[in-house]
């Protein structure tokens, strides 16, 4: 028996539970929710058809008191009858929920088998060939993967710098607008990096694509634009890994395209379309920008002294904003190679007058006795309150806890995502291994790495956090411990 | 690919710069230029991808030019060494394109711009590269040029100006001199440049800097880059001079199976050659030629329609259509061009006939140039 069916029984033999401790009248009519259907490809949520509760007609049989055994040999019975009729529903479900509309229960666990995605599944030839299928239709070159990689992460994408998806594409590019080429580049060759930037070029991009855009005459504006940006956003896929900001921003971008009006006139359509990713924009990431800088300069004292790590425009404008209204607070600016963004957050403070001291990751514990509070910036926050963010920041939230200073973690609400994660393998992202080669000094000991078959190099991107290491999350909401990321995505939901 | 030709009045002298204003309404976005005499087999994507990902307003190519080894007919004495050298000063990565200088515009020293040292301060000049006049140029350099009626010339003077605006402060900031040179017809670039308001905000959070050093931001909030992609290996030829003419058509013969004709042989299935043993495995021998016998052809490329006669020996040539060569001749690294007819016994050496010329039988030449009066060629 499947998972859903094994949770079916179990309801069932609950409710009949129930019924029989009642030993009152008329059993309840009442029809369960339907067997889960057969899992179409892709389809979230699952769809489900009422089914006529079979139980109905052996409640009937149990008005009276029954030994244990003849309980079982009903429950089994009726297992049998189950079977069979699901075996005969199969057929008619199939047609039953392509007309039916889904029926999304939020007060209802759903009993659903999520498609693990293929991002993850690199080493599972199935699955790349249901990729490469997918993207020759839409016409989106294939970006083969490059070097040997490490055992633990070969089911992730490893790709080169050198080796752009260009290659393969047609000067001028006929089947992916000139812009998400252009942005698709710059996040490949790392010229944008960091969510927000990435979040914002992306907005921007497609406000550009849409206006661009226009219907062909026997289609419909809101399925054939959504239905148009799809190959771009896999080719953008293809270029990076999309951000769970980006992710969460075209989930809202999709929403709002299937959600307008079919009396509306193209222009009007685009229009609304544009204002809307405007309002995103200013509401989501400009507006909590300032609301979180807010917050936390409640938190920000005078004589402090900040740890921060990487390059994370969030935490960067925070201590600006801080500095600006006059507190009095000197920063620590941890880097890490490969790449280096502590330089960057480094020349953005200086240039604000703002006091710096500049160490490498290897050096936090020397700093850290004179550290009053650590503030991070996080890439997104997991549904079980794991904060993921640049590599790294696990160690300094760990070093940090070991030496009793809190950890406040500054994110927006856009990039709560409903992933769990509670390690950094299951899903990460491989940067270039090249990148590795030079170390600081200039010296390439590693040229040759590729001739070596013993030799693999790692250039993580992301690691994850466990919440009990943080103290705090700043959000636009307000100032929440990070076990009430669950609550801020569930009423997120409510409200979509 | 929809190919739409537009005529030059023949009469009207336009330089590069000239054509490109003629057609400018037609240009609706950035616009890629090239050469009619470029031959070359690079990847295209690496010239237009740094144009892409860096948001360049220049974008072209080149290669480090190789003197050609075979003496150029008509060309008396050693060649001397190009006074028109070309300084081009990239900087640590190769990439980016910082100076541009021809020697023929300077005087006696090479001048550098202190803002240029600042903000690079380590440039590498080189000489010796060559131009293949591949340009991406971004839309509104074309709206630049069709305003700006001095430029002629792509290559020797928008190249230039555009190089050197990179490091130049927008003329609105120069306020107090501009007021009597707005006057004149020098509009500066920068008041084409459309700032992208959407796009301006998403660097600005991004953690990517193209340089340490300093405290400046990415591209030192400099509007205008220029780019450049120097080929390392492969085929880069503008055969824009008789020696690189020369030159491309030696390569040819090496690179025509790989490249365009896999299945064709070099030598044409209509040409009718008695002696197949004498023709040298990497001569090209056109479609309805004839070849006598006993005639021993190599290292040569012959065109189409071409008869040669018994005896000849042919070697290091190229001999383009409808060329009449008799018999007993001996050609050694010459150009013959279409119609030429080349009469019983000559014997000719690095030289170069020019189309429909007859030469006498028996005639004797070494290093000439023969053209009718009515061709004028520049070499």
């Amino acid at each position: 028996l499947s998972k859903e069916e094994k949770l079916q029984l179990r309801k069932e033999k609950k409710q009949q539970k129930k019924k029989r401790r009642d030993e009152k009248g008329q059993p309840a009519e009442f029809s369960t929710p339907g067997h889960p259907q057969a899992q179409l490809p892709g389809a979230v949520p699952p769809m489900l058809a009422p089914v006529p509760s079979e139980s109905l007609a052996g409640s009937e049989k149990l008005a009276g008191g029954k030994t244990k055994a003849e309980l079982r040999a009903e429950r089994r019975a009726k297992q049998e009858a189950d079977r069979s009729l699901k075996q005969t529903k199969k057929v008619e479900s199939t047609l039953a929920t392509v007309l039916a509309k889904p029926r999304l229960q939020p007060s209802e666990p759903q009993s659903t088998v999520k498609r693990v995605p293929e991002h993850v599944q690199v080493d599972d030839p199935a699955a790349q060939r249901r990729l490469a299928k997918k993207l020759e239709r839409q016409q989106v070159p294939l970006r083969p993967d490059y070097g040997a990689k490490v055992n633990l992460f070969s089911h992730l994408h490893q790709y080169s710098r050198k080796m752009p998806l260009t290659q393969q594409m047609s000067i001028p590019s006929t089947a992916i607008h000139p812009a998400v080429v252009q942005l698709g580049l710059q996040y490949s060759q790392g010229l944008l990096n960091g969510s927000n930037a990435r979040c914002l070029a992306l907005l921007q991009v497609f406000r550009q694509v849409i206006r661009d855009y226009s219907t062909p005459p026997s289609e419909e504006l809101s399925r054939d634009l959504v239905a148009r940006l799809k190959p771009y956003i896999s080719f953008l896929n293809q270029c990076r890994p999309l951000s769970a900001s980006m992710g969460n921003a075209i989930k809202y971008l999709k929403k709002e395209i299937s959600g307008l009006s079919s009396t509306l006139r193209e222009e009007e359509a685009k229009g609304k379309l544009q204002g809307s990713i405007d309002g995103y924009v200013r509401e989501k990431i400009q507006l909590a920008a300032e609301a979180i800088s807010k917050y936390a300069f409640e938190k920000i004292s005078d004589g402090d002294v900040i740890l921060v790590y990487g390059c994370s425009s969030l935490v960067n404008r925070t201590l600006c904003d801080a500095h600006a209204n006059g507190r009095a607070f000197r920063v620590i600016v941890v880097d890490s190679r490969p790449r280096l963004e502590g330089r960057d957050t480094l020349r953005r403070l200086v240039c604000k007058g703002i006091r710096c001291t500049y160490v490498m990751i290897t050096a936090i514990s020397y700093m850290l006795p004179e550290v009053s509070k650590v503030l991070l910036g996080a890439h997104a926050l997991l549904a079980n309150g794991s904060v993921m963010s640049r590599v790294g920041t696990s160690q300094i939230a760990l070093v940090s806890k070991a030496y009793n200073v809190p950890v406040l973690v500054c994110c927006e609400t856009y990039k709560f995502c409903e992933r769990v994660q509670t390690d950094s393998f299951v899903s990460n992202e491989l940067d270039d291994p090249d990148d590795l080669i030079v170390s600081g000094k200039g010296g390439a000991h590693l040229r040759g790495w590729k001739e070596n078959s013993s030799l693999r190099l790692l250039n993580l991107v992301y690691d994850v956090t466990p919440p009990e290491l943080v103290d705090l999350v700043i959000t636009d909401l307000g100032m929440i411990p990070c076990t009430s990321v669950p609550v801020v995505l569930r009423v997120k939901n409510v409200e979509q | 690919m929809k190919l739409d030709i537009v005529c030059i009045p023949d009469d009207a002298d336009m330089g590069t710069a000239d054509s490109l204003r003629h057609i400018h309404q037609k240009i609706k976005t950035d616009v890629l230029v090239l050469s009619c005499d470029l031959i070359t087999d690079v990847a295209l994507h690496e010239v237009v991808d740094l144009f892409r990902a860096h948001d360049a307003t220049l974008s072209m190519l080149m290669k480090k030019a190789h003197e050609p080894a075979e003496m150029v007919p008509g060309q008396k004495g050693k060649k001397k060494p190009v006074e028109q050298r070309d300084f081009i000063g990239v900087d640590d990565t190769g990439k980016r394109l910082l100076f541009m200088a021809n020697e023929a515009d300077l005087d006696e020293e090479l001048v550098i711009k202190r803002s240029l040292l600042q903000k690079h301060p380590r440039m590498h000049i080189r000489t010796g590269l060559a131009d293949a006049h591949l340009y991406c140029l971004k839309k509104y350099v074309v709206d630049f040029l069709a305003e700006n009626r001095s430029l002629t010339s792509i290559r020797s003077e928008l190249i230039p100006y555009l190089v050197r605006k990179q490091f130049s402060s927008p003329a609105s900031l120069r306020q107090g001199q501009d007021n009597k040179e707005q006057d004149q017809k020098s509009l500066d670039i920068y008041s084409y440049v459309k700032g992208d308001s959407l796009l301006e905000f998403a660097p600005d959070k991004s953690c990517w800097n193209g340089h340490s050093a300093d405290l400046n931001e990415a591209f030192h909030g400099g509007k205008m880059r220029c780019y450049v992609h120097i080929m390392k290996e492969g085929l880069c030829y503008r055969v824009n001079t008789l020696g690189l003419y020369i030159e491309a058509n030696r390569q040819v013969p090496k690179l025509l199976p790989a490249l365009v004709y896999p299945e064709e042989p070099l030598v044409h299935v209509s040409a009718q050659v008695t002696d197949r043993g004498l023709i040298g495995s990497d001569s090209i021998i056109g479609s309805s030629t004839q070849v006598g016998e006993k005639t021993s052809i190599k290292h040569s490329i012959i065109g189409s329609t071409c008869t040669i006669k018994d005896r000849v020996k042919i070697t290091n040539c190229i001999i383009m259509n409808s060329v009449t060569i008799e018999e007993g001749c001996s050609l050694q690294s010459c150009l013959i061009c279409h119609y030429a007819v080349i009469e019983k016994g000559a014997d000719l050496r690095d030289c170069l006939i020019g189309s429909s010329q007859r030469l006498e039988p028996k005639s004797k030449h070494v290093n000439e140039v023969i053209v009718g009066s009515e061709q004028l060629m520049e070499i």
